[in-house]
């Protein structure tokens, strides 16, 4: 699944990126495979995401999210 | 030496902690960003330059690649010493861009800043450790209250030796094919990049399309060599694009969890969650945004009315003072209705833009700014703006000239030219006067249903009138214009922190100043030219008539207003009234209107000339208004009407009259054709909207 998919206080850990390409920002921001992030809320109108990533919050589109792919935690 | 860090670490309070007063802002050449630079205190032979703040070296905005040129000395000498400025509350992404300025050959320090925050947050950091792992110095500091300062002073006054560069791990299959290219580049490039850089370049180049197209021209061997390693990595598929970043990531998170501690957060740890749970929320979000708007625009609007007053009797004042000082003449003439009221007419908009200015520079200041972004952003990329087109926005209702200069945050090139060009549709402070004499004039006094009153109704109409076009604006452009996709929306948000007010004042003092000197410079220029295309050419026997009818009472008025008639701008005035009669505008109104494009607020010392009341005339000036009110066409028709002030407030809310609007767009985009672009459908609409209001007032009945 992809990280737009996850819902508020949900956690999960980065597995790689759709089309295999990701944008140098969001690399140089933190997001790696294997780094885990949480998502914290969305805003007032469901688009960008509020995450919890390394220690700080980052703020991306739905759309950006939607090229990195996760996986949730064994339960 | 340079001060180098990311966004929101505390890197602007550090330079003010090191420079004391000593500061000067300047411009990098032949780009907007800004060079701040001051001396050390009690040092004076130190030189700091506060870089930009950026998350990264990999030079893809401006930013970048200003910060970039610096740190390796291609703009000026290289650094001495660079401090690099890390918050210790968010260490794993600060120590990002500290591993890339290690790598670059000069000698580095740390400044560990907000280690109150990070041991607030339950954090402890190991500084000796911190700085052996990484080979510098590390200074633990509190900037706000100035721990830490004498400490990082001794660093900076005896630089340390460079440190070990390239420490992280690069993925072996990457790291083979470098040499190969550092070779070619060095074939190419060689008196440019040097030493430890050319790595760098080269594993960059690799990487990265943008690095690699600035060697096209230069270097083709080098792309080439590039081409041939990004075709055999990819076939033996490698991430080899994430190299360097995954690398650098590989390398600091160990050692992160290594060096700090961690214990029980003491308090207000996740303040800014629970703020957030508020502020960001799906209803109490977009209210407080707006209850906060509306605050802020009260202030504007009503506290700062006082201030505009004094400062209005004051130059009136001025004026006064020096027409009994100099003997009557036209020196008197240009230095009292030239220079002083032209320059007054700027310095009157002070006071608000400098509340405006406050109030913005207090949200960026507690992190809210990045707030508004996020709960914007939807709304905002939907008619092609972005989230952080919120504050170049908002600046812009003070003056388009900050509001355009601000803009510079937007990442996509797109989101940024679509912000320059709605800007001006903001209603910014210029145009306020015009608004205030024309609804003070012909919009009644009375109240719509007993309670809001009819003036301010209108008034607050110019304002939506604005915004809701430069939102349609922005949509056009964005369908038919800009057909490439935005940019990402990556946007760290900042805890919340305690506003510091000298801080908050310095940056409003920085801002309006700008503003001042570059619309004074203007309007200064202006002022002279108006004054005198109103003044000359003079009649041989100026009022002559008049004093042999014996009419010698209120003879230089009226002598004036012949002379306005006969004068450059009356012949212009009357040249362009058959193009905007139409809009229900006479001679005397195209007059104005034609040199309100130098600025808007011109309009009004123009009308005052011509009116004959004198160029001090304001838009308090109850003579202007009433002298507005009964004037006649030939035939008795009034010349204004509440629907001719209608159509001229529409013209003023749409046009784009403003010389300082299109010299700063021009520097901002770097070419012409966008100011020209501007200026065109600006223009063209305010015709349009006002044949609009006029004509169809008539067709409905109107006078």
């Amino acid at each position: 699944m992809t990280l737009n998919e996850l819902k508020p206080g949900e956690r999960a850990t980065i597995t790689g990126f759709a089309a295999g390409l990701a944008p140098a920002r969001l690399l140089e921001m933190g997001l790696l495979p294997g780094t885990t992030i949480k998502v914290l809320r969305l805003a007032p109108l469901g688009d960008p995401m509020d995450l919890r990533v390394r220690g700080y919050r980052l703020s991306i589109r739905k759309a950006e999210a939607a090229l990195i792919t996760i996986e949730r935690p064994a339960p | 030496m340079v001060l180098a860090g990311n966004p929101n670490v505390g890197k602007t309070t550090v330079f003010n902690l090191l420079t004391g007063q000593n500061q000067r802002i300047a411009n990098y050449p032949g780009v907007t960003v800004e060079r701040k630079s001051g001396r050390l205190a009690s040092h004076a032979h130190v030189e700091i330059i506060d870089l930009p703040g950026t998350y990264s070296l990999a030079p893809k905005s401006v930013d970048e690649r200003i910060a970039f040129d610096m740190l390796v000395g291609r703009l000026e000498r290289a650094p001495d010493v660079v401090v690099c400025i890390v918050d210790a509350s968010n260490l794993e992404r600060n120590l990002f861009l500290a591993t890339q300025v290690m790598d670059l050959g000069v000698p580095v320090v740390i400044a560990l800043n907000m280690i109150d925050a990070a041991e607030q947050a339950g954090e402890t950091i190991d500084v000796a450790a911190l700085s052996e792992a990484l080979g510098v110095p590390v200074v633990p500091m509190v900037a706000r209250s100035g721990q830490g300062l004498s400490e990082l002073r001794t660093h900076i006054l005896n630089p340390p030796a460079p440190p070990p560069a390239w420490q992280w791990p690069l993925m072996p299959v990457v790291e083979a094919r470098l040499p190969t290219l550092e070779d070619a580049l060095d074939q190419a490039a060689q008196p440019v990049v040097t030493g430890p850089q050319r790595r760098m370049e080269a594993l960059r180049a690799l990487c990265e399309d943008a690095v690699l197209a600035q060697w096209e021209a230069q270097a083709p061997g080098f792309v080439e060599a590039v081409g041939a390693a990004r075709q055999h990595l990819e076939s033996r598929n490698v991430a080899y694009r994430h190299a360097e970043v995954a690398g650098r990531y590989q390398w600091i998170n160990p050692l992160v969890h290594r060096v700090k501690k961690r214990h029980q957060p003491t308090g207000i740890a996740s303040l800014s969650d629970r703020v957030d749970a508020v502020a960001t929320h799906r209803v109490f979000g977009p209210l407080i945004f707006a209850a906060l708007l509306g605050v802020v625009f009260q202030a504007v609007f009503a506290w700062a009315v006082p201030a505009m007053d004094l400062i209005e009797t004051g130059v009136g004042a001025l004026g006064g003072a020096v027409r009994t000082l100099l003997s009557p003449g036209w020196a008197a003439n240009l230095l009292v209705d030239g220079v002083i009221v032209g320059v007054g007419n700027v310095v009157v908009f002070l006071p608000q833009i400098l509340l405006l200015f406050f109030f913005l520079g207090l949200m960026e200041d507690t992190g809210y700014m990045a707030r508004t972004a996020f709960i914007m952003d939807k709304i905002m990329k939907r008619v092609g703006l972005s989230g952080r087109s919120v504050l170049p926005l908002l600046s812009s209702f003070a003056c388009a000239i900050p509001g355009i200069m601000a803009a510079r945050t937007l990442e996509s090139e797109r989101d940024r030219l679509i912000t320059i060009m709605v800007a001006p549709l903001m209603s910014c402070s210029a145009r306020l006067p015009v608004y205030t004499l024309f609804i003070a004039a012909f919009i009644p006094a009375g109240k719509l249903f007993g309670v809001v009153g009819y003036q301010g109704l209108a008034m607050f109409s110019m304002y939506l009138m604005g915004t809701v076009m430069a939102v349609v604006a922005a949509w056009v452009l964005k369908r038919f214009v800009f057909k490439r996709s935005g940019g990402y929306f990556v946007m760290e948000l900042p805890p919340y922190r305690r506003p510091r007010l000298t801080q908050v004042l310095r940056r409003m003092m920085q801002r309006s100043q700008i503003f001042a000197v570059r619309a004074g410079k203007i309007i200064f220029a202006c002022s002279v030219v108006l004054w005198f295309l109103s003044s000359y050419p003079r009649p041989s026997t100026p009022g002559a008539l008049q004093a042999a009818e014996g009419a010698v009472i209120d003879s230089t008025a009226a002598a004036q207003a012949a002379d306005i008639r006969s004068s450059f701008i009356g012949l212009m005035g009357r040249a362009l009234e058959p193009v905007m009669s139409p809009l229900g505008f006479d001679w005397k109104m195209s007059a104005g209107i034609v040199t309100a494009f130098a600025a808007r607020e011109v309009i009004i010392s123009t009308l005052g000339i011509i009116y004959s009341v004198g160029a001090e005339a304001d838009e308090t000036s109850l003579a202007l208004r009433d002298q507005l009110k009964a004037d006649r066409y030939p035939d008795g028709r009034p010349v204004f009407t509440p629907l001719v002030a209608l159509s001229l407030l529409v013209f003023f809310v749409f046009a784009l009259q403003c010389m300082s609007t299109l010299a700063i767009a021009r520097r901002e985009t770097g070419t012409w054709r966008w100011p020209a672009v501007m200026w065109l459908y600006m223009t063209g609409l305010a015709y349009v909207a006002s044949l609009a209001v006029y004509q169809g007032g008539r067709l409905l009945g109107f006078a």
